[in-house]
């Protein structure tokens, strides 16, 4: 099917020039799309959604009260990225994240980019993210967030921005590892001519990363994949990871602490636990430290972590930086720790807590995207242009009464890729979720997750609010052609 | 291991067995009502009283109309043991416990989960119930297949494989029974066709018929109960599925067969033992009912006493972390 009408409009696409001529590094498979008929390409897209429902594939959506799983939507059309770009984003990542970890490193423990009044003490301290219980502490290897997802978006002139850091427990690698099996199955003469980077590699990445934080330095440590468990909207990934590395997926009821050592209940008894890739939120880990009612979690895993007997990953306390007030410093962060120039930008970010910026937001709030500081999955997030004026005035108040708790950037034209629709090929937003392994070597996938919002003209592309994802191909260092 | 990891295991298997065994029975009780007159006896009482489940049955359904039986037994989530009911337990089971089991496994029990859900069933199962029976049973076999070709014979595999053995003697005992509860019209009818028939039915509830001919040529009472009961090859029968239960229970803890580390081993080997010295002319002398009542009861008891001493570790039951998140 051809695309002799699709519009870019006047956004950014990612596979066509503003022209209408597909990109250089794209050219090659824009044509072998258009020798397939419309038909086909629907059966294709239909056999790929079959394909990943009978994976079970799935994520549950919290407040769904038949408990039925959904799968997430996936659309054939890759998102193409060459080789150029992408070592000028994986770059910029590194730098990123190195940055990030030594500033939650400082904070930790001597706060020198406080006490320089880089960043200002009462931000910090105000982060439901910081732990005062961390102080002092430096996990194995000295790295505190090990796996990352920072959320990349592209504006009207291509220019890349982070809009997230998620250094918690960021989700979706395991839709671009089945992703792009479906996507071998489906195109799979694309693969053979275009040069695209695999990504299979990422469970032996992570199983390599988390055995080299094991505190003990045994040749083969216990790892485990900590779930909160089968309802958890993220299931899915927490069993394909775990099934992939190899290794025991288990619930909090599954572990216990004694003597300060975390041990994992088997048949056969006690067995001691070195390394739990955590998958349970911070304040659910241990009820002895943090939420108290808690029956997720593992009562004295938070001493046993301090006293260097297991390693957890990410490691608690993390979220200090996985705050959207402090993503407002991370450039000069990296400023500050790397004394380089950042690579990637920040979306411009207004704190509420200043006087000038707060009140700017609210006199531009129909030009502006307030989000809480603490929230992921879009949930709270006002769209100023979109919102009605009762939302718009609620939001104000909201802003007045906890300044704190917002931030506001101004609203960005995400770059688009086409999807196949009803009505044949259209252009929709995209972000791209990048994943960052921290262990011996600081290593990133090729690619990440590209989501898109499905909705014509939509700008949320989470999957909690209806998203859906593409395959990402990067394409290989000799400009993606074979010779 | 982990002790919640083996039990999903377990009871997974368990379901996927009991939901085979539920529809094999619905098949071969519509072959005898078309075999018997209609007014010859209500054929479908006999049938939920060996589910065990005739209480809410006839509190819900009143009538036991084949309509009322197919409905209850396939696809009413009310009843624990319908095979919608074992199917969307052994896929949760499966589900927590992804990680162990192979792909494979998971997406054939993923397909049989979205197929008994899916709002066409019902209607595919009314347009032809032997066909959808026998796709159930070839698609629940699938799963033993993919078990067995699939899994590396440790822990996990034996826990799958013991849960599988000991619901299928439970089964085998039930189905067993199912000749007590068809009363024949007269006495005179002992060993006219319509009896045979019957026996038939049993014997083909346990996929045992063919097997059962190549042993014994005739029918006859005795014969068939210690087929079901007391044969050593026959993969269904009560004693061969005592004897892999309690290899593979002894291949788990590690003890040599004919002794005994724990409570379960030390019951499953008792009675394999008492069944495999039994006299089936005493039985049947004694009454093959109470006989068949005692042994279900002990095997409830050795389900406990596993359940006691390999998964006791459990502080939380799944169903209230489900309402935690509700």
């Amino acid at each position: 099917m051809t695309f002799g009408y699709y519009q870019t409009e006047y956004f950014f696409d990612e596979l066509f020039e503003r022209t209408g001529e597909p990109r250089p590094h794209t050219a090659s498979f824009i044509e072998s799309l258009e020798g397939i008929s419309y038909p086909d390409l629907q059966a294709i897209q239909r056999a790929a959604e079959a394909s990943l429902y009978k994976l079970g594939i799935t994520f549950n959506v919290y407040g769904n009260k038949d408990g039925r799983e959904k799968i997430f939507p996936f659309d054939i059309i890759p998102r193409i990225i060459d080789a150029t770009e992408w070592n000028y984003l994986e770059y910029g990542l590194k730098q990123r994240i190195k940055a990030l970890n030594l500033f939650i490193d400082d904070i930790y423990h001597n706060q020198h980019i406080i006490k320089d009044k880089k960043i200002p003490r009462e931000i910090v301290e105000t982060c439901p993210g910081y732990y005062p219980q961390c102080a002092n502490h430096r996990p194995a290897k000295g790295i505190w967030s090990h796996i990352s997802g920072m959320d990349l978006v592209r504006d009207k002139d291509g220019t890349y921005y982070v809009l997230e850091d998620n250094l918690r427990c960021p989700s979706g690698v395991s839709y671009v590892l089945e992703n792009r099996q479906v996507m071998k199955q489906t195109f799979p003469g694309a693969f053979k001519d275009l040069t695209v980077r695999p990504v299979e590699e990422y469970p032996q990445w992570l199983y390599d990363m988390l055995a080299w934080v094991s505190p003990e330095q045994s040749h083969n440590p216990t790892i485990v994949l900590l779930t909160p468990g089968m309802y958890n909207s993220a299931y899915f990934e927490h069993a394909y990871l775990a099934q992939k590395m190899g290794i025991p997926l288990v619930e909090g009821r599954d572990l216990m602490v004694t003597e300060d050592k975390v041990f994992m209940k088997t048949t056969s008894g006690l067995k001691r636990v070195d390394v739990i890739y955590r998958r349970v939120d911070e304040n659910y880990l241990d009820p002895l430290v943090f939420k108290k009612d808690s029956v997720l979690g593992i009562p004295g895993i938070i001493r046993a972590f301090q006293k260097g007997n297991v390693s957890l990953v990410n490691a608690p306390g993390t979220g200090v930086a996985d705050d959207k007030a402090i993503y407002h410093f991370v450039e000069t962060m990296i400023r500050y720790y790397l004394n380089e120039e950042p690579v990637l930008a920040n979306v411009p970010t207004y704190l509420c807590t200043n006087e000038t910026e707060r009140k700017h937001v609210i006199q531009n709030i129909d030009q502006m995207v307030v989000k809480p500081t603490n929230e992921s999955g879009g949930y709270g997030v006002i769209i100023g242009p979109s919102a009605s004026p009762e939302e718009k005035a609620s939001c104000i108040t909201a802003i007045q009464n906890n300044p704190r708790n917002y931030i506001a950037q101004p609203v960005i034209s995400l770059s688009r890729v086409p999807v196949l629709s009803e009505k044949g090929y259209h252009g929709r937003h995209v972000d791209l979720r990048p994943y960052i392994l921290y262990g011996e070597d600081i290593r990133v996938l090729p690619g990440g997750l590209t989501r898109v919002a499905l909705k014509e003209g939509s700008l949320i592309v989470n999957s909690s609010q209806g998203g859906g994802s593409k395959d990402t191909w990067v394409l290989a260092d000799n400009g993606g052609y074979h010779a | 291991m982990l002790s919640r990891v083996a039990e999903s295991l377990f009871w997974m298997a368990r379901y996927i067995e009991r939901a085979e065994n539920v529809s094999r029975f619905i098949a071969v009780n519509m072959h005898l009502t078309l075999d018997l007159a209609s007014d010859a006896i209500q054929q479908w009482d006999p049938l939920i009283a060996t589910t065990g489940d005739q209480t809410i049955f006839y509190h819900k359904y009143g009538k036991s109309t084949q309509d009322n039986a197919i409905q209850f037994l396939i696809f009413d989530e009310d009843n624990a043991n319908s095979i919608k009911s074992c199917l969307i337990k052994a896929r949760e089971n499966a589900r927590g416990v992804r990680d162990v089991l192979t792909t494979e496994i998971w997406e054939q029990i993923n397909h049989l989960y979205l197929s008994i859900t899916s709002e066409t069933a019902p209607l595919e199962a009314a347009q032809n119930v032997f066909q959808y029976c026998k796709k159930l049973r070839l698609e629940t076999q699938l799963v033993k297949g993919l078990v067995d070709n699939t899994i590396s014979r440790t822990e996990a595999w034996h826990y799958l494989y013991l849960g599988r053995m000991l619901e299928r003697a439970e089964k085998t005992v039930r189905i067993l029974d199912v000749k007590y509860y068809i009363l024949l019209p007269k006495v005179e009818h002992v060993g006219t066709p319509i009896d045979n028939i019957q026996w038939a039915a049993v014997l083909m509830s346990a996929s045992a018929l063919d097997m059962y001919h190549r042993q014994y040529r005739r029918f006859l009472p005795s014969s068939v109960a210690h087929f079901l009961l007391f044969n050593r090859d026959f993969p269904r029968s009560v004693l061969y599925c005592l004897t892999k239960s309690e290899s593979s229970l002894c291949a788990i803890s590690n003890t040599p067969i004919g002794t005994y580390s724990n409570e379960a081993e030390r019951q499953l080997g008792r009675l394999r033992a008492q069944l495999e010295y039994a006299d089936i002319n005493d039985i049947i002398q004694n009454g093959l009912h109470e006989f068949i009542r005692d042994l279900i009861s002990n095997l409830n008891e050795i389900g406990n006493t596993i359940q006691d001493h390999f998964f006791s570790s459990q502080s939380l039951p799944t169903s209230s972390l489900k309402e935690i998140y509700a």
